[in-house]
């Protein structure tokens, strides 16, 4: 299964990154882009838990696919709570002085710079929200437009082997 | 989330291990804002760091306002990942990042 539906808890981030982390080494994702998809999934899924919901607990679907033209990892997190378009956010200001920031903004800012698109949609009671990120080169070879069920190689904590 | 500390008078090095993000930092926090009171020379060692969310941001910044007040404060051993995330959110100008 290319999607996991669970509860949208920040306690659930971990389950939701491992699951994704999964499909990323299936592909041999390479290490900085699978720390930068980490880093995205942190922003949105919390996000998703602090606000969609509260005060109540709902579910939330991400469901991680794959692009071959560019090759990408395509990652959807679906929720039926409140509805946010997080891509309506003003930009935070990162050039204050330490006594004036701020960190509210500045995880889906980290998002929209470290991800290559980002799209968001409200349909049907759920908000809809997409992040592609391009992978170079070192995505072994696959045809479909499928993560394979099957991976018969996993890299952890190695280097990326760019030569692949 | 493990941090080695390594107290050497006021003098404070805080190894830190794999990622600073929305489920680790508040042990970071907890560690951390304790273990530098007293401190005016402050180490953050991120060489065992894999990454950092706006989470582990927050514990920073705050780490960093407690020690512009007392001392100084460098960040050391910063990866890639880390480096790009300081440099987006601005963080890197206003901290010392080796």
């Amino acid at each position: 299964m290319n999607e996991m539906t669970i509860d949208a808890t920040v306690e659930n981030i971990p389950a939701v990154t491992a699951f994704v982390n999964e499909k990323l080494e299936e592909l041999n994702c390479p290490m900085k882009a699978q720390m930068q998809i980490d880093i995205a999934i942190d922003e949105v899924f919390s996000n998703i838990s602090n606000y969609a919901y509260k005060p109540d607990v709902g579910p939330a679907t991400v469901r991680v696919e794959v692009d071959n033209d560019p090759v990408a990892v395509v990652i959807t997190f679906i929720d039926g709570g409140r509805q946010f378009d997080p891509l309506s956010v003003d930009d935070p200001d990162t050039t204050l002085p330490a006594s004036e920031r701020r960190i509210g903004g500045l995880g889906l800012f980290l998002v929209r710079k470290t991800m290559d698109e980002i799209t968001y949609e409200y349909r049907e009671g759920k908000n809809i929200l997409r992040i592609r990120k391009n992978i170079k080169k070192s995505l072994r070879t696959f045809t479909t437009s499928d993560v394979p069920d099957t991976g018969t190689e996993t890299r952890r904590g190695g280097k990326l082997n760019e030569s692949d | 989330m493990e941090i080695e500390l390594k107290k050497d008078g006021t003098h404070l090095t805080a190894v830190m291990h794999g990622r600073i993000d929305t489920s680790t930092s508040t042990d970071a926090e907890r560690i951390l804002i304790p273990a530098i009171e007293g401190i005016d020379d402050l180490v953050l060692d991120f060489a065992d760091i894999e990454y950092i969310s706006s989470a582990g941001l927050r514990v920073l910044l705050l780490v960093f306002k407690q020690m512009s007040a007392q001392g100084k404060m460098k960040i050391i051993n910063v990866n890639e990942v880390v480096r790009e995330v300081l440099d987006i959110t601005g963080f890197i100008d206003i901290m010392n990042v080796e």
